[in-house]
Formats: C-alpha cells, sequence, structure tokens
C-alpha cells in the first residue's frame, strides 16, 4: 500500500564542488554511479521503496542532464495524476539564484504549503545507501521527535563538507552539535537526511529568512537544538557518500564486492532508473573479464579487470582497462592501456593509448574527450 | 469517432506454439524470452513503432496472461499514445455466434470493429513468431506503388529448406501467379515471410466472403490469400533482404538466439537507428567474478557469472556459480547454476534451479548415436537434484521432476 504521510524532498545540488569534473555539466543528483544509476536514484527509489508517493527535487543549476535523467518520474512510479514527481528549480524573487538551503526552502514555500502530507523528509543527493525510511519515521513517532536526524557511527571520512557531529544521549536525543570539529576517533555525524513535521519546516524557516539567517547547519539546526525534541536515528546498512572524487572511485569499487550488492540493490527494495533500451552486454571471442560489474549495451572484446563498465561501453580487442569506472558510451579502441582511469561520458580513446593513474589519484577524462 | 489512421497493424499472437513444448506450457509463443532480455513479440513491436505505425492490435488466444501484463498499456515501446497505441484483442462473447478465434483470418474477421474505428487505408499483418528488423514504411510504400490489393513479403531461403515455407511463384514484374505452401517440388526459394499488407477495403470483402463459406478452414496463407489470387487481386511480392528467422521450434529459437552471437549475422540490437524495446528488468548491471571465464557470449543485467560461459545468452537475474560450466546454451530470467552443474546444448527456462554437479545436455560430437541427439530443454521452475543428467534432446517439465530423480539414480 503506498502513501504514509510524509513529502519527500531531495537536494539535488550539493557539494558539488567536492567533485568539480564530475559536476562540470551536471548537478550532484545527476552524477552516474554503478554502471547504470545516477547518485539521485538512490534517494528517489528509497523513498518510493519506502511508500512516499510525492517528491520535490529542488535544483540550482546545471539541472538539464537531471531533468532529462527524471523525465515525467514513470522510471519511479511518481509519474501519477495525485501526487508524484515535482521539480523545484531556483524561483528567486529577493535574492536572484537561492544560494542557501534555507533560501531554497523558502523559495518552495508554495510546494510545502499546497502538499497535505504531515512529515517532511529531507535528503541530499550525495550519499548512496538502500534505507526504508518507514523505519525513519516510526522511530519519529515512537520518540514525540521534533526532528529526526540519519546518523551513522564511525571515523568520520576525511572529505567530508562541514560535518555535523553530534553527541546523543541514551535515548536516541541529541544533545550537541559540532560543526567541522577537530576529531580523531569514532564519532556520530549525519549523512544528510532529517524528517521533521511540515509545520514546524515552514515555521523555522519563516523564522530564519525574518532574521536574516541562511546557514542550515548553524541557524536552522544548531539554533534550534535545545529547543525543540531532536533525535539521531543510526542506520547501520552500507553508505557511502561521495565527498570527494576518491570517494566516488572508493564508492564505486565498492560495488565490486558481492556483500555490498546484496545491502544496495535488495530484489525485495530495487533502485529504479531511467531506462535505455541497451541490448544485453556483448562478450566477444578472446574477452577476458575478472572482477568487474558490466552494463547493458557494452561490446567487450579486451581483457577489463576489478572494473565498472557502464551502459554501452565499448573495449576494443587488445585492450586491457584495470581498476576503471568507464562511464556510458565511451569507447576504448584496440592495444590501449588503462589503470585507475575514471572517463565520463562519451570518450573516445585511440589506438594503442596508454592512461595510468593511482588508487588515491584516478586520472578522469573530461565528458566527450577524444584522447 | 478517432482520428484516422493510414495504417493498422494487427498481430497475430494466439498460437499456442506446442512446436516449443515445455516452454509454451503456461505461455503464449509470443512472450517466450529472447536474446538475453526480449520477448519474442518485441521484435514485431519494436517493427511497428520504428516504421511509425502507431496502431497496434495484438490478438491473442492462448495462455494469455503473461502476454497481456508484459503488453500493459505499451509504453516501454511509446504505445501508450492517446488515441492509437496497442490494444490486446482476445476472443469475446458478443450476443450470437460467439467463438474463439478459428483461425488467422477469422481472428482479423472477428476484430473488424476494432480496425474500423480507425478508418484505414492499410492493414499490415503480422506474426509473433519471427526474429528480424524490419522497416514496414518501406513495404507499404512498395504496395502503394505497385498499387496492389495485397502485398506479401518474401526472403529468399536455400532451395533445400523451400518444401518447409509457403512459396511465391511470381512474373517478372513481381507479381504472384501461384501460392505453393509447403510445396515437395518448390519452383522457387521466395519464402513467404507471414507478413500481409493488404488494402483494408478489399481485405474486408475477402474476410466477410471467407467467413461466409462454411468450407473454409478462416487461415489467411489457405484460404483467403488463395481466394484473392484466383478473383484476379493484384498481389505482389516484396522482397526483404537481412535477418529473418522463424522461431516456432527449439532448434530454430535456439539457433537464433546463437546468432546473437555471431558477428558475421546481420542482426545488430545495438543499431541506435531501430533499437528493438522491451521491458526493463530493475537490477544492477551484471557481475563477472575473479575466477569467472566469459567468452562469446551476451549477458544482461541482474546475473552473476563465477563460473565459465562460452557460446552462452544469459538473461537478467542469472546466477553462475564457481566450477559451473555453460556452453552453447540459453538460461533464461532468474536461474541459478549451482557449483560444478555442466550444460551444453540446452534451453533452461526461468527460475530454475539446476543442482551441483549436474550434467544437462551434450556436445553433438561426444553422442555416439546422433539420431538421438538434440538440444535439451528444462521448463519453468524446475529443480534439478544435484548430480542428475539430462540427456540431449530431452524435455524436462517441472511436474515430471520425479523422472529427473530416476535419471539421477540410474
Amino acid at each position: 500500500m503506498r502513501g504514509n504521510n510524509v513529502l519527500g524532498m531531495i537536494f539535488s545540488s550539493v557539494h558539488e564542488e567536492k567533485i568539480r569534473k564530475l559536476t562540470e555539466n551536471r548537478t550532484m543528483g545527476s552524477v552516474p554511479f554503478g554502471g547504470r544509476y545516477c547518485l539521485i536514484d538512490f534517494p528517489l527509489s528509497n523513498m518510493v521503496n519506502s511508500g512516499i508517493s510525492k517528491v520535490g527535487v529542488v535544483t540550482k543549476g546545471n539541472y538539464q542532464s537531471l531533468m532529462d535523467h527524471l523525465g515525467s518520474g514513470k522510471a519511479w512510479n511518481l509519474s501519477r495524476k495525485r501526487e508524484g514527481l515535482f521539480l523545484l528549480p531556483p524561483f528567486g524573487v529577493e535574492s536572484g539564484v537561492a544560494n542557501s538551503r534555507i533560501e531554497s526552502l523558502s523559495s518552495a514555500r508554495s510546494f510545502l504549503l499546497n502538499s497535505k502530507e504531515e512529515y517532511v523528509l529531507l535528503t541530499d543527493s550525495d550519499t548512496i545507501c538502500n534505507i526504508d525510511y518507514s523505519d525513519v519515521l516510526a522511530n519519529h513517532l515512537k520518540n514525540s521527535a521534533d526532528i529526526t536526524i540519519v546518523c551513522r557511527t564511525g571515523k568520520l571520512p576525511d572529505s567530508i563538507s562541514n560535518p555535523a557531529v553530534y553527541s546523543v544521549g541514551e535515548d536516541g536525543r541529541i544533545q550537541d552539535m559540532l560543526i567541522s570539529p577537530r576529531i580523531d576517533g569514532e564519532c556520530t555525524y549525519g549523512i544528510g537526511m532529517m524528517l521533521i513535521r511540515r509545520e514546524l519546516l515552514m515555521r523555522l524557516i519563516a523564522d530564519c529568512v525574518s532574521r536574516n539567517l541562511y546557514s542550515f547547519k548553524r541557524d536552522f539546526l544548531q539554533r534550534n537544538l535545545s529547543g525543540y525534541r531532536v533525535f539521531a536515528y543510526e542506520f547501520e546498512g552500507f553508505v557511502q557518500t561521495i565527498c570527494s572524487e576518491q570517494a566516488y572511485f572508493s564508492a564505486s569499487m565498492a560495488l565490486l564486492q558481492p556483500e555490498v550488492r546484496l545491502q544496495l540493490f535488495k530484489p525485495s527494495r530495487p533502485i529504479y532508473t531511467k531506462v535505455r533500451d541497451d541490448m544485453p552486454a556483448r562478450y566477444g571471442l578472446g574477452a577476458s573479464v575478472s572482477n568487474s560489474l558490466v552494463a547493458d549495451g557494452c561490446v567487450i572484446e579486451g581483457e577489463v579487470k576489478n572494473s565498472i563498465l557502464f551502459r554501452g561501453v565499448h573495449i576494443g580487442e587488445g585492450t586491457v582497462a584495470e581498476n576503471c569506472v568507464i562511464l556510458q558510451d565511451t569507447e576504448i579502441r584496440r592495444d590501449c592501456r588503462l589503470n585507475y582511469v575514471i572517463t565520463d561520458k562519451d570518450v573516445v580513446i585511440q589506438n594503442g593509448r596508454s592512461l595510468l593513474g593511482a588508487e588515491s589519484y584516478p586520472v578522469s577524462i573530461a565528458k566527450g574527450s577524444l584522447v | 469517432m478517432l482520428p484516422k489512421q493510414e495504417v493498422v497493424a494487427m498481430l497475430l499472437a494466439g498460437g499456442q506454439g506446442s512446436r516449443l513444448g515445455v516452454l509454451t506450457k503456461n505461455l503464449a509463443k509470443p512472450a517466450v524470452p529472447f536474446g538475453g532480455k526480449y520477448r519474442i513479440i518485441d521484435f514485431p513491436l519494436s517493427n511497428c513503432v520504428n516504421s511509425g505505425i502507431e496502431c497496434v492490435g495484438v490478438l491473442t488466444q492462448y495462455q494469455p496472461l503473461e502476454l497481456n501484463e508484459y503488453i500493459g498499456n505499451g509504453q516501454p515501446w511509446d504505445l501508450d499514445s492517446v488515441n492509437a497505441g496497442v490494444r490486446v484483442l482476445p476472443p469475446y462473447q458478443r450476443s450470437r455466434k460467439s467463438d474463439w478465434y478459428k483461425g488467422t483470418a477469422n481472428a482479423i474477421y472477428q476484430n473488424i470493429p476494432y480496425i474500423e474505428r480507425y478508418d484505414p487505408e492499410y492493414v499490415i499483418v503480422l506474426s509473433g513468431d519471427h526474429i528480424y528488423k524490419m522497416d514496414y514504411s518501406k513495404m507499404i510504400a512498395f504496395h502503394k506503388e505497385k498499387k496492389a490489393d495485397c502485398t506479401i513479403a518474401e526472403i529468399e531461403v536455400p532451395m533445400e529448406d523451400a518444401p518447409r515455407f509457403g512459396i511465391l511463384n511470381t512474373n517478372p514484374d513481381g507479381s504472384v501467379y501461384e501460392f505453393d505452401e509447403k510445396p515437395k517440388h518448390p519452383k522457387s526459394n521466395q519464402a513467404s515471410m507471414g507478413i500481409y499488407v493488404f488494402t483494408w477495403s478489399k481485405l474486408r470483402k475477402y474476410l466477410e466472403a471467407d467467413e461466409a463459406n462454411s468450407k473454409s478452414s478462416n487461415d489467411f496463407g489457405k484460404d483467403v490469400l488463395p481466394a484473392m489470387l484466383n478473383a484476379g487481386e493484384r498481389m505482389f511480392a516484396y522482397r526483404f533482404e537481412g535477418y529473418w528467422k522463424d522461431v516456432g521450434t527449439i532448434d530454430s529459437l535456439w539457433e537464433s538466439n546463437m546468432d546473437l552471437l555471431n558477428p558475421k549475422v546481420p542482426l545488430d540490437l545495438n543499431e541506435n537507428s531501430w533499437k528493438i524495446y522491451c521491458r526493463n528488468p530493475v537490477m544492477p548491471p551484471h557481475y563477472i567474478s575473479r575466477e569467472a571465464k566469459v567468452q562469446n557470449s551476451l549477458v544482461a543485467e541482474g546475473s552473476n557469472v563465477y563460473g565459465t560461459i562460452d557460446f552462452a545468452v544469459l538473461f537478467s537475474g542469472v546466477t553462475i556459480e564457481p566450477g559451473a560450466v555453460v556452453r552453447d546454451s540459453i538460461i533464461m530470467p532468474n536461474t541459478r547454476v549451482e557449483a560444478g552443474a555442466v550444460i551444453q546444448y540446452a534451453i533452461i527456462a526461468e527460475d530454475c534451479v539446476i543442482g551441483k554437479q549436474a550434467v544437462i545436455g551434450a556436445r553433438p560430437e561426444n553422442t555416439a548415436d546422433k539420431s538421438t541427439w538434440g538440444v535439451s530443454v528444462v521448463g519453468n521452475g524446475c529443480t534439478i537434484p544435484p548430480g542428475a543428467k539430462i540427456p540431449p534432446k530431452a524435455m524436462i517439465d517441472a511436474d515430471q521432476l520425479k523422472e529427473a530423480g530416476d535419471y539421477a539414480r540410474e
């Protein structure tokens, strides 16, 4: 049964400066990931699988590729008469393009106002996981919380930007919140998802705007921590935040582990994406592939090891690609050597080229390049 | 009144396909999986859309549940348009004289009201059991140019195969003077592909006459086309060049799948300008493990390969465990081949489990008596016990699994 009184809101433009090469022409939400997905497929599918049937996607700039990807929302079952998918592009009245999340939410006021759901789930689009939000909601209700923040306990990922670190009491209530503290050991940090009553969200946003306060973490969360019941929800499954090129690479490589794929691609909670109608991958005579993830439409005549191949990739005869992430429709011709390379879409690598990166610094090739 | 459509396509999808045995036990032939992610019906449906035909009636009769569900509202083929699109047309009860579809011509006859709603100039009749890519708009243009009443698509087949087909004998101008159904001594090797373009006003007249004739078997090839020819209507043969295969038998279904692995066969499903559309499974890309060996194969998304595959077609969600070997075989969706099993020259249908060390099928060169050799088939939902041996040409039905157990004991 659908419908659980929760409205979804996804911020598609977050932390794009962290992976400049991949976000040059697109939002974080439309960064390709995992052979056939875009990052936004994860929060979007998680919402749909949790029974959320109305989702607003907040965009800032460069959202052409995102719109192309989402279309009417059909692939996520969000092309609907009632509810469904709503794109919320910048709606600047006072301040031009919305720069902060507070401004974005403020400009989406009519969307929030006209929704009938009691709760709103806000998420970033740079976190990869398969999470059941109905569990978050159940916790929220059990705690009679005003705000529930999805957290994780562990070592803080190096490059995560302005991390929010929480002190959580035994009852799960958040007692203190620090932004970008110096921490060496383990801590509880947010992974960019929170649940809040819709009416409270609108009230607090209006309050921030009226005081000219525009930092979401500082002014919205930190300032209100003591006045409201803010709880943490610990998510224990696989999570990766794409907060650097290195993190993008290692999150991609993590997919080669069967246990990660089992947690991320549960048949009962599938990750949906736009379909492309490619034929299944074709392996030629002399192809040799090991420990790799291969999408439909690939043609493989060479050697591939420890790599992720997106849809429509061509690996020519005599080519050896190791530890690579090869995005959609890239053509690697004959006798090339590639190691630790990330190629963006539609790259052509001509016969006999060698491209060598390192695990700590994969070589990135921009979209549509000819090497 | 709906907007006029110049062409309406009628797709005959009601046949049982009994020659496919267990594969069509609970499934209409056009819904049989093909080529790693498709079903047979994706080919004519995609051809229609790619040819600009927006109105397709699918005539179903035998085991239609899965086929109906698959076609749905036609969205995967862009056939969910407002005024036309795809409609599933089963036989139905009427105030008097209700009947099943008695033959191909009768199936169209019973749906005259459906066709008339669009007031078409032409009707193209297609079958749901052929694998090919064809631009029907060129054939319709040919039909117009010749001012024909009926145009029949034909393809050249090897002379020795000609007796298996309906053979068209033509005059030098391309007009047909004789229609020879499965002749013992064929005069030509121009085989009918079972694709007909009719001028609707003419076809309607002949369908009504055919229905009135109680001796008729209500079949296009046997009754309607000969009647039109005898009456001197303008009938032309339209030559098709390219890949075309009737996949009505186990052997031809197997061969046609294997043709996809042969780079010399002119059937490229990756061609951007003529895509074959289908309902895509929602699954992650497939995974090839460290110990796996994969060559000359087609692998769909959602599969996990830990064993060896060579000349194999794997559908979505298939698992090949370590040490398992699949050669010259087709493994349909969600089947698991357990460690050490060996599958050769076989078709394994959906949702099967092939137990550890089981041996299915054999290579022809390893079979002493060639006459007993053939492609082995394991039907939907079978669990083959570990160590079982399924001989070549066997056909295993889930209901006969006791027998499989007997093989294991031998």
